[in-house]
């Protein structure tokens, strides 16, 4: 007998009471808020005070969502997914919405400088030292971010996956070959990888996605490599051919279908990685230039001792990144967690 | 030791020497990318073309690629990095030297002050399954997990320099100048912003091994004989769990590297961070070329030894890959 064998105890009643959950999420949206916009208290109290309201709200969310669609509700993969919904939705409608100037300086002469945010009114998540508005930057920050890390994990899984299924399709000195380059590759830190080649290219979005989409290529190799090589000999491919399928046709209609789920998990948590090392890139101040906004290049603006005076400057394209790198994770996590692709270093 | 025990790390010693000259065929090829001409950038415009031409040959340029790059490795092999193309234009392997210890310290601390949190965070959440603290802990792992080095910098730089005034924001003291103290005190904000990345996935990988290591019958047994919970972690249950966190040292090598990179910067320290950012700012590319390879040498050696050193850690390892 081991420790598992013993009955665990059982936890809170189900359904949890409505009232104890409704009242916990309203407690703790309230300090959260409260926390966000005091301007009393020194910043390591408010900090804790939004902590703590935010720990409250996500219990009483949890305990609202199990009496909305019974136990097992994740609600951080929910509040994750919507997040996502909204940020896309946000990113394609951008254009159109009521939103301040994001970045013609010209516009903004007169517009208040560092204005706090105050969630309301023209400017919500307030200003610049350029008085150019965080809320639209923040947003179009996030369509160059996105657009980015997307076409670069999208031209990543295309090359790296094809590269390797062929590697491991037919072995002996293609292998070997694909095993050097890619060993070759992975001989440089990705973050290193990425500053040497903005060294020579010009930071424009594509040259910026292509080289994230070079640091992507090795861990598609080696996953795409590694389930072509079990699946190569399983009865089916030998069925096929032996009915004479030519190789391509084994390749497109018998592997492909099951390589395709594990590289497409692995692409959505490599898409948090890229959106991280995106903005590490613009943060170094060697990704895409200003005036086009990116959060790493909006976090940068609060260097020196501006975010001492102003901390939204850094906290406001900081809570997009975090919100967007956090929601990717679950999302992968999840992902992952379904069709259990090993992990793969980067 | 036979010829059959040597000839694993043999094999694996002439890889590397492979993979570290296509890396370095890469590096070199950097220059081959640069946009324009450097003899322009680094005259600037407008000067006689003769001016342009001279500084080409003292350059080298006017060779062919494959005779510039069987220089430059030349050069490397002895030790000589080349000299930065941008004023003033020091010797790279001087400013390289100068920069690594720097580099070595923030990253070691910071491994040390991952490892020193990760362990006991990792016992307690195991020893306590699902109950509010691992799920708390649990929580804030996978949230510091997406919070980028550089802004995880920034956050603490806010809480603990500018509003509580614990640490000093820059001016690095250097390990030889005596003053161990004052240099671990300038250097500890930097590392624990390297420490925190490190610090979530070690103690999640560490307390997935932990729970599959409790449930052993000998831990069952060294309970039922009353043996202090403590001791049961330290001694019998950690040895056995730490494998998948030797493993993950090796793997995270290359995010360390970066995180160094970035908060180096963060917090200007002159290490290889600040040293290759404001090189590739420059568009200095010798200056980039000898750090990107310094890094990649060091960076691919360290790899193979941890490759290496499984065979030694679990002996089930070592017949697998020959």
């Amino acid at each position: 007998m081991s420790i598992s064998d013993i009955a665990p105890r059982t936890r809170a009643a189900f359904p949890p009471p409505l009232l104890t959950a409704l009242t916990l999420t309203a407690v703790g949206l309230v300090l959260l808020g409260f926390g966000a916009t005091t301007a009393q208290l020194v910043t390591p109290v408010k900090a804790a005070i939004a902590l703590l309201g935010l720990g409250t709200a996500f219990a009483g969310a949890s305990r609202l969502g199990r009496i909305w669609s019974g136990p097992g509700f994740d609600v951080v993969f929910w509040f994750g997914a919507g997040w996502l919904v909204l940020l896309g939705l946000a990113i394609l409608f951008a254009p159109w919405l009521p939103l301040g100037e994001d970045r013609d300086v010209a516009s903004t002469v007169l517009e208040p400088a560092f204005a706090t945010p105050t969630f309301t009114g023209a400017n919500p998540l307030g200003t610049n030292g350029f008085g150019l508005d965080l809320l639209a930057r923040s947003l179009y920050g996030a369509r160059s971010s996105l657009v980015i890390s997307l076409s670069a994990v999208a031209v990543g899984t295309v090359l790296g996956g094809a590269i390797g299924m062929v590697a491991g399709y037919f072995r002996k000195s293609v292998d070997r070959a694909v095993g050097i380059a890619t060993n070759s590759l992975l001989a440089v830190p990705p973050l290193i990888l990425l500053i040497a080649l903005a060294t020579v290219l010009e930071p424009h979005l594509r040259n910026v996605a292509l080289s994230l989409a070079l640091l992507t290529i090795p861990g598609m190799v080696r996953l795409a490599r590694a389930t072509t090589m079990a699946y190569a000999n399983r009865e089916f491919v030998v069925a096929a051919r032996a009915m004479g399928a030519t190789r391509t046709r084994i390749m497109l209609r018998e592997l492909l279908p099951n390589v395709l789920l594990p590289l497409l998990s692995l692409a959505v948590v490599m898409i948090s990685v890229l959106i991280v090392a995106e903005a590490s890139l613009s943060f170094l101040g060697l990704g895409i230039q200003p005036p086009e906004p990116t959060w790493g290049n909006m976090i940068a603006e609060g260097e020196g001792r501006v975010f001492e005076d102003h901390p939204h400057i850094v906290l406001v394209p900081g809570a997009f990144l975090f919100l967007t790198v956090f929601a990717f994770n679950i999302v992968g996590e999840k992902a992952r967690g379904r069709w259990d692709s090993r992990s793969v270093k980067l | 030791m036979s010829f059959a025990a040597l000839r694993r790390p043999a094999l694996k010693v002439l890889e590397l020497v492979g993979v570290l000259l296509i890396a370095s065929i890469g590096v070199f090829s950097l220059v081959v990318l640069l946009p324009g001409d450097p003899a322009v950038d680094i005259l600037g415009g407008g000067r006689l073309p003769a001016e342009y031409a001279e500084l080409r040959t003292e350059l080298g340029l006017d060779q062919s690629l494959v005779t510039r790059y069987l220089d430059w490795l030349g050069g490397v092999l002895t030790g000589d990095l080349g000299q930065s193309v941008v004023p003033p234009q020091s010797d790279v392997t001087d400013r390289v030297m100068s920069a690594l210890p720097v580099s070595f310290e923030t990253a070691a601390l910071g491994l040390l002050i991952a490892l020193l949190i990760a362990v006991p965070l990792a016992m307690w959440s195991a020893y306590r399954e699902n109950s509010a603290a691992d799920r708390i802990i649990g929580a804030g792992t996978f949230g510091v997990l997406s919070v980028p080095g550089f802004l995880a910098g920034l956050l603490l730089i806010m809480l603990l320099v500018n509003s509580a005034g614990l640490f000093p924001r820059s001016e690095w003291i250097r390990l030889g100048d005596g003053d161990l103290l004052g240099n671990l005190h300038h250097a500890f904000l930097p590392a624990l912003t390297v420490a925190l990345a490190e610090l979530a996935m070690f103690t999640r990988v560490l307390r997935g091994d932990l729970i599959v290591t409790l449930r052993e019958d000998y831990i069952l047994a060294a309970r039922a004989k009353g043996m202090n919970p403590l001791r049961i972690l330290f001694t019998d249950a950690l040895r056995p769990s730490s494998f998948s966190l030797v493993t993950l040292l090796g793997l995270s090598l290359g995010r360390l590297i970066g995180s160094t990179v970035v908060v180096e910067y963060l917090f200007g320290l002159p290490g290889m961070g600040t040293l290759v950012v404001n090189a590739a700012g420059q568009g200095d590319y010798p200056m980039v070329q000898g750090a990107v390879l310094t890094i990649a040498v060091i960076y691919v050696v360290i790899n193979a030894g941890i490759d290496l050193s499984y065979g030694y850690l679990d002996p089930r390892t070592r017949r697998v890959h020959i």
